[in-house]
C-alpha cells in the first residue's frame, strides 16, 4: 500500500529549475540545496492523543517547484504544514530544509527566518495597520527589538514594497487599513507579505478560498510566475485551480502520501479514485 | 441631499479644525499646569494664589496620568491587559519612601523599626540614605520584578485573561507581603511623617512647586517617549502583535522580546510615578497595591481611549477629577458614579473620550 514518492532527482529537469541552476551552490543566504531538494520530509509520524495524524509520511520538494497537496478532510494537510513550520513537533522522522536546517529542532520564528513563509487558511493580516505597513513589517530585515526601534525605510526597501504592491494589485489601497479590505484583497495582501519575506519555500493553505473567478485566475498566473524563484506548496480543494497551476500533485490520505505525479496521473490512479475522487 | 452635503462639509471642517483645536487646547492645559506651581509661590492673600491642597491634588492626578500612559503602552498598543500596575507604582513609591524615612530619622532607625525593637537595618535598607541609590531602586525594583515576571509569562505564552489574572494575583501577593511587619516596610501603616527631601523642608511651598514641576516633566517625557515609540517600526510591531501574534511569528519576529521590552518600560514608568507621588501625598502604604487600584487604572485608560497617547491622560484626569469632587459632595455615591460612567463609555464610546473628540469624517 505504501507508495514510494518520486525523489526529485527522478523528476524531469524542467520541474526543478533550481536544481539545474544551483547544483552545488546555495540559494540566497544560507540554504544549501546541493541535491536540488529544498524540503526533505522522511518517515514523519505525528499523533495526537492516540490519533495518528501523519504516518510514515515522506515528501520531497525541489527548488523552484510548484507542488499541490490534495486530499480529503482529515488527511493531515494542515498537520503537515504545522510540522514544516515548527508549530507541531513530529514524534519521529526527519525534516530538513535544504541540507543543513533540521526543522524538528527549530522554533517557529527561526524557521520563518530561515526562509519558509506560511499563509493561513483564514486570511490573517494586521488589520489596524495600513496595507503599506503590513508589507513593511513582513519585509526581510533584521527583526530584533533594537533593530525595530531604530529602523528607517531605505529607498530600496520602499521600491521593493511598491513592486509587491503592484504585483498584488493593491497600489490604490496602499494607505487603507488592512481591516477594510475585501476578503480576496486580504488574501492577496497576505501573499504579498509572504513575498516581502523573500522566502525560499511558500506554504499556502487554500489560497483561493472565497475568491471570485477572476481573482482565482489571477492567483494562478501569480503562482506560476512565482514558482521560478520560490518553491511553492499549495494545499487546495479547488480541482480546477490545481489543474491550472500544478506540475506535480501529491495526494494525502489518512496521514500518508497515497499517490504522486501529474494531476492526470493522480486522477487516473485506482486508489485515489477510490478514496477521494469517487466513482 | 443638502443635509448630506452639509454633513460632509461639516465633517470636513471639523476634520480640518480638529488637530488645530486639540493643539490649542493642549497648549492651554500645559500653560495652566506650568503656571500652577508658580501661582502657589504667591503670598496666600493674593487672589491668584493656589492652595497646597489644589496643587497636591493636581500633582497626584499627574502621577496617575503617568500610570495610565504606562498601562496604555502595554494594553492599548501591545494588547497585554495588566491588572497589577499598582504594584509597580507602589514599589517605586516605597523605594522613594525608604529614602524619605531615612531623611526624617537622621542617624537613627526609622521610627517603626524602633517600635518593633529592631536594632539594625535590614540588608535591603543599606544605602537608602543616599538619594542617588534610592533613585536607582525606584527604577530597579519595579523593573527587575517586571523583567522576571514577564520573562516567564511570555516564555510560557501566557496571554489574554490568564495574563490579566496573574498580574492581579501578583499585586495581591505583594500587598499581603507588605502588610506584614516582618517584611520591614512598616506593615499596614506603611511610611509617613516625612520631613525633608534633599535637605529641603518637604512641606515648604518651594519644595511642593518643584515636585509638581518634576512630575510634569516626567509626564511630558513619558508622553514624548510614547510618541516616538508609537511612530517607530517597534510601535507597529506591537500593534501587529496585538492583532495577529501568529502572523507576526511567521513573519520572523520573536514576540517575547517585544513584549518584555514594553512591559519592563511600562513598569519603570509606573515606578517613577510612584516615586513622585509619595513626597507630594506624604504617605505610602500597602493599600496602594490593592487590586482595586490597578483595576481603576484600567478604567482610566478605557475611558480615555486606549491605543492613543492622549486618551489615558484625559481618562486619568476626568475620573480623578470627578472622584475628588464626588468624594467631597456625595461621598457615598462615588462608586456608583464610577460604575455608571464606565458602563456609559463602554456602551456609547467604544473608542473612549478621544474617539468622541476625534470623530473621523465618514467616507
Amino acid at each position: 500500500m505504501k507508495t514510494t514518492p518520486l525523489a526529485p532527482t527522478l523528476l524531469p529537469a524542467h520541474l526543478i529549475p533550481g536544481a539545474a541552476l544551483d547544483t552545488g551552490k546555495t540559494v540566497g543566504k544560507g540554504v544549501n540545496v546541493r541535491h536540488g531538494t529544498l524540503l526533505t520530509l522522511e518517515d514523519i509520524n505525528v499523533s495526537f492523543d492516540g490519533f495518528q495524524a501523519l504516518t510514515d509520511l515522506t515528501l520531497y520538494i525541489g527548488v523552484g517547484e510548484l507542488r499541490c497537496i490534495i486530499g480529503p478532510n482529515g488527511a493531515g494537510k494542515t498537520t503537515l504544514m504545522d510540522v514544516i513550520t515548527g508549530k507541531t513537533r513530529p514524534d519521529s522522522g526527519t525534516a530538513y530544509f535544504g541540507e543543513q536546517y533540521d526543522l524538528t529542532t527549530m522554533s517557529e520564528v527561526q524557521i520563518a527566518q530561515a526562509g519558509i513563509g506560511r499563509k493561513f487558511q483564514k486570511p490573517t493580516v494586521f488589520e489596524a495597520l495600513s496595507v503599506f505597513e503590513n508589507l513593511e513589517l513582513a519585509q526581510k530585515a533584521n527583526k530584533s527589538v533594537w533593530a525595530s526601534l531604530r529602523a528607517r525605510l531605505s529607498g530600496e526597501q520602499k521600491e521593493r514594497i511598491d513592486e509587491v504592491l503592484q504585483t498584488i494589485r493593491l497600489e490604490a489601497s496602499r494607505h487603507r487599513p488592512a481591516g477594510l479590505l475585501s476578503h480576496g484583497q486580504k488574501q492577496f495582501l497576505e501573499i504579498g507579505m509572504l513575498l516581502m519575506q523573500e522566502p525560499h519555500l511558500l506554504l499556502l493553505d487554500e489560497p483561493v478560498a472565497g475568491m471570485t473567478d477572476a481573482e482565482t485566475e489571477f492567483t494562478a498566473e501569480l503562482f506560476k510566475s512565482l514558482a521560478r524563484q520560490h518553491a511553492l506548496m499549495v494545499v487546495e480543494h479547488d480541482m480546477g485551480f490545481v489543474g491550472s497551476i500544478a506540475d506535480h500533485v501529491s495526494v494525502l490520505h489518512q496521514g500518508r502520501v497515497l499517490a504522486e505525479g501529474s494531476l492526470e496521473q493522480v486522477q487516473n490512479d485506482e486508489r485515489v479514485i477510490e478514496v477521494y475522487l469517487g466513482r | 441631499m443638502t443635509q448630506a452635503l452639509n454633513q460632509t462639509l461639516l465633517a470636513r471642517a471639523t476634520a480640518k479644525l480638529g488637530p488645530q483645536v486639540s493643539l490649542v487646547l493642549g497648549l492651554l492645559v500645559l500653560a495652566i499646569l506650568v503656571a500652577m506651581p508658580l501661582l502657589h509661590l504667591l503670598p496666600a492673600e493674593h487672589t491668584l494664589h493656589i492652595s497646597a491642597y489644589s496643587l497636591t491634588l493636581v500633582g497626584k492626578i499627574l502621577c496617575y496620568a503617568i500610570v495610565a500612559l504606562a498601562l496604555d503602552l502595554v494594553w492599548g498598543y501591545a494588547g497585554l491587559l495588566s491588572l497589577g500596575h499598582g504594584l509597580f507604582f507602589a514599589l517605586g513609591g516605597y523605594a522613594m519612601g525608604m529614602y524619605l524615612m531615612r531623611q526624617s530619622a537622621g542617624d537613627g532607625l526609622p521610627a517603626f523599626m524602633s517600635f518593633l525593637a529592631w536594632t539594625e537595618l535590614p540588608w535591603y535598607w543599606y544605602g537608602t540614605s543616599s538619594f542617588l541609590w534610592a533613585m536607582c531602586l525606584v527604577v530597579l525594583a519595579p523593573g527587575l520584578l517586571a523583567l522576571v515576571f514577564g520573562f516567564f509569562a511570555f516564555r510560557s505564552r501566557i496571554k489574554g485573561v490568564y495574563f490579566s489574572i496573574m498580574t492581579q494575583a501578583l499585586t495581591f501577593a505583594g500587598m499581603l507581603l507588605f502588610y506584614r511587619n516582618e517584611t520591614g516596610f512598616g506593615g499596614n501603616n506603611g511610611f509617613t511623617g516625612f520631613t525633608r527631601i534633599l535637605g529641603f523642608d518637604i512641606t515648604a511651598t518651594g519644595t511642593r512647586a518643584a515636585l509638581f514641576l518634576a512630575t510634569l516633566v516626567v509626564l511630558l517625557g513619558s508622553l514624548y517617549l510614547g510618541f516616538v515609540l508609537a511612530r517607530s517600526k517597534f510601535g507597529r510591531v506591537l500593534t501587529a502583535l496585538r492583532d495577529a501574534e501568529n502572523r507576526l511569528m511567521f513573519c520572523g519576529y520573536d514576540p517575547r522580546g517585544y513584549k518584555l521590552f514594553i512591559w519592563v518600560l511600562s513598569a519603570v514608568l509606573c515606578g517613577l510615578a510612584g516615586a513622585l507621588y509619595v513626597p507630594q501625598v506624604g504617605i505610602i502604604n500597602p493599600g496602594e497595591m490593592s487590586p482595586t487600584n490597578s483595576i481603576e487604572a484600567a478604567v482610566w485608560v478605557a475611558l480615555g481611549g486606549r491605543g492613543t497617547l492622549l486618551g489615558p491622560l484625559l481618562g486619568a484626569g476626568i475620573v480623578n477629577g470627578m472622584k475628588s469632587w464626588f468624594t467631597v459632595a456625595f461621598p457615598e455615591y462615588w462608586l456608583f458614579a464610577l460604575g455608571a460612567l464606565f458602563i456609559l463609555v463602554t456602551l456609547f464610546l467604544p473608542k473612549g473620550v478621544v474617539g468622541l473628540l476625534r470623530k473621523e469624517p465618514t467616507p
